[in-house]
């Protein structure tokens, strides 16, 4: 049987029947990586050997009625920023390319139980810094639709490698758009939760209070089921939630009767290419023609994400990542004089550039002298947009926006131009500063060919309603042959 | 107007970074941190004296446990990590005289 085409919750379901194997799913996976990855280098480490092994026991525990859930068997792909004992992660960066993880992540833990398999970690901007997957240290991953576009970040290699078919399901980690932004340039759906449904612990910390974990898969059935396999209460993260409802399949109705929708006219304005206003427009029209009402508003104060989210992410980044200095893990520089300079030299030659600038901006926002005036001033500033969202999610169940203002950029087009860089997560970072959860599936694609992704979110703990939505969408747009 | 970034800010700035910037890193750094400055000065437009700063979305409060090792010993696994290690420790260089 060719698994190639088919999605994670088919493949889970021909596993469960015996008509293929965990073992078999898994060698199918890694001759497709061997082909493919070549050119688009999704990933950093694959692991053939783990992977096989973990197979074998899978498929025993399946046969013996030990593990029964839809994903059981299914291969999976990780971004490299989530621990996993004894395999490398590396956040895609020097300083940590040699760094093996004593322990596994909450949501690795929750996959193993799950009869999951990871096949290998995957390509990133480095420590999730980026928005196109070239800060990585091992070199960019490339679009699977167009291999001379870029995948998006910073889960830049979790999208390729689902989007590429190599693996039909990835975990990927979003602070300020990185599954989102790179789901909609891939052509793939992925979610970022609410801040607190997925365990933090074995992520490796970029902005604590706004990094969340979530699934990236080729269709919104495949994201619910991996979302309720990884969703939970966790101990070990302090900021963890305890949801009444861990459902998410019973989600999975094209029913969208009386689903209040609201369109920011702010969102689709000036900078925003024309055809991915245009796709989501017409996706929007298909839900009010199902029973959804469809209205535009004006949502305030969206200039003030992006400086808000910059002055928080960075500041949070800078002491987050004072962590690695030499001593117990990851890069240490060959000759130093004392200490201190052992400290700046490792962190120096260990660090990229991009990771170097948000240092040097937390670290000076946060200091004695600027910390009211710039750091303080942002969490008011988030404050105050999260009153704006609040009062938007008073009038609607959910809000439709871009993922992006263009379709993916070419290759070595954006790093000269950090600034354009960061104004192009305009549509995403506030989800982040508010806690929210937002999703993107595609609606479409650009005059080039290019995947377009529509992104539905909703208020805090409304996971199953943004689901209900993109399931929806998703069957519309496949009904008329529109999506991918 | 927007906080002007000198030199000595981007020396201050890179010893609490703990980076050691050459002569050219410095320059770069100055005139990024400078673009970005003006850049977020817009905040300033927004009058926020009557606004809480918010750090989590969340009311959070302190999870408690009773302070048990549930995990097992993995001092070797660790130390296999440390770029210098010996007699099961970390080496690190002299630090006092």
């Amino acid at each position: 049987m060719d698994i190639s085409t088919m999605t994670a919750t088919e493949l889970g379901a021909a596993i469960k029947d015996g008509r293929t194997t965990a073992v078999e799913a898994v060698r199918q996976t890694l001759d497709a990586i061997e082909k493919k990855d070549k050119e688009l280098h999704a990933f950093i480490t694959v692991d053939a050997e783990g992977a096989m092994k973990s197979a074998a026991e899978v498929q025993k525990k399946i046969e013996s009625g030990e593990l029964t859930g839809p994903l059981a068997g299914v291969p999976i792909a990780i971004k490299d920023n989530i621990c996993t004992k004894g395999l490398l992660t590396t956040c895609a960066s020097h300083i940590l390319d040699n760094f093996v993880p004593t322990y596994d992540a909450e949501v690795i833990i929750r996959l193993k139980k799950n009869g999951l398999v990871t096949v290998g970690k995957t390509n990133m901007d480095e420590f999730a810094m980026g928005s196109t997957t070239e800060t990585s240290y091992f070199g960019p991953t490339r679009n699977p639709v167009n291999p001379a576009h870029v995948p998006g970040g910073s889960s830049g290699g979790s999208c390729a490698a689902v989007g590429s078919g190599e693996v039909s399901l990835a975990l990927g980690s979003d602070t300020g758009g990185s599954i989102r932004q790179p789901s909609s340039y891939c052509g793939v759906t992925g979610m970022k939760p609410t801040y607190g449904v997925v365990s933090r612990y074995g992520l490796v910390a970029y902005g604590s209070s706004l990094d969340q974990i979530g699934p990236i898969a080729r269709n919104v059935t495949d994201a619910a089921a991996l979302l309720q396999v990884i969703a939970g209460s966790d101990s070990k993260d302090s900021t963890s939630a305890a949801l009444k409802d861990y459902d998410f399949m019973s989600a999975l109705k094209t029913d969208v009767s009386g689903l209040r929708i609201g369109i920011p006219s702010e969102y689709f304005g000036e900078g925003l290419e024309p055809e991915i206003g245009d796709a989501i427009r017409s996706a929007a029209e298909k839900l009010a023609k199902a029973g959804a009402s469809v209205k535009e508003f004006h949502l305030d104060l969206i200039d003030y994400a992006i400086p808000a989210y910059y002055i928080i992410a960075c500041a949070e980044a800078s002491s987050n990542l004072e962590r690695f200095d030499g001593v117990k893990y990851g890069l240490r520089a060959a000759a130093y004089d004392d200490l201190n300079d052992m400290y700046k030299k490792s962190r120096t030659e260990g660090f990229g550039p991009e990771v170097q600038r948000r240092i040097m901006l937390g670290s000076f926002v946060l200091s004695s002298g600027y910390y009211d005036a710039y750091y303080l001033k942002a969490l008011r500033v988030k404050n105050l947009i999260r009153q704006s969202f609040s009062r938007a999610f008073a009038d609607f169940d959910i809000i439709l926006a871009p993922a992006a203002p263009t379709t993916a950029p070419e290759l070595g087009k954006s790093l000269a131009d950090p600034m354009k860089m960061y104004l192009s997560d305009i549509y995403t970072v506030s989800v982040n500063l508010c806690g929210l959860p937002g999703m993107t599936v595609p609606v479409g694609k650009d005059g080039m060919g290019l995947p377009i992704g529509m992104q539905i979110i909703g208020d805090c703990f409304s996971e199953k309603t943004v689901l209900r939505a993109a399931y929806t969408t998703e069957r519309l747009l496949s009904e008329d042959g529109e999506g991918r | 107007m927007a906080e002007q970034i000198t030199d000595e800010t981007i020396e201050y700035v890179s010893i609490l970074a703990k980076l050691k910037l050459d002569e050219k890193g410095r320059q770069k750094a100055k005139e990024d941190m400078q673009q970005m400055l003006d850049y977020v000065d817009k905040l300033n437009d927004l009058d926020t004296s009557k606004v809480e700063p918010m750090s989590h979305i969340f009311p959070l409060k302190n999870v408690f446990r009773e302070d048990v090792v549930t995990n097992g010993d993995g001092r070797e696994a660790m130390l296999a990590n440390a770029p210098e290690a010996e007699d099961d420790q970390y080496v690190v260089p002299i630090t006092i005289e």
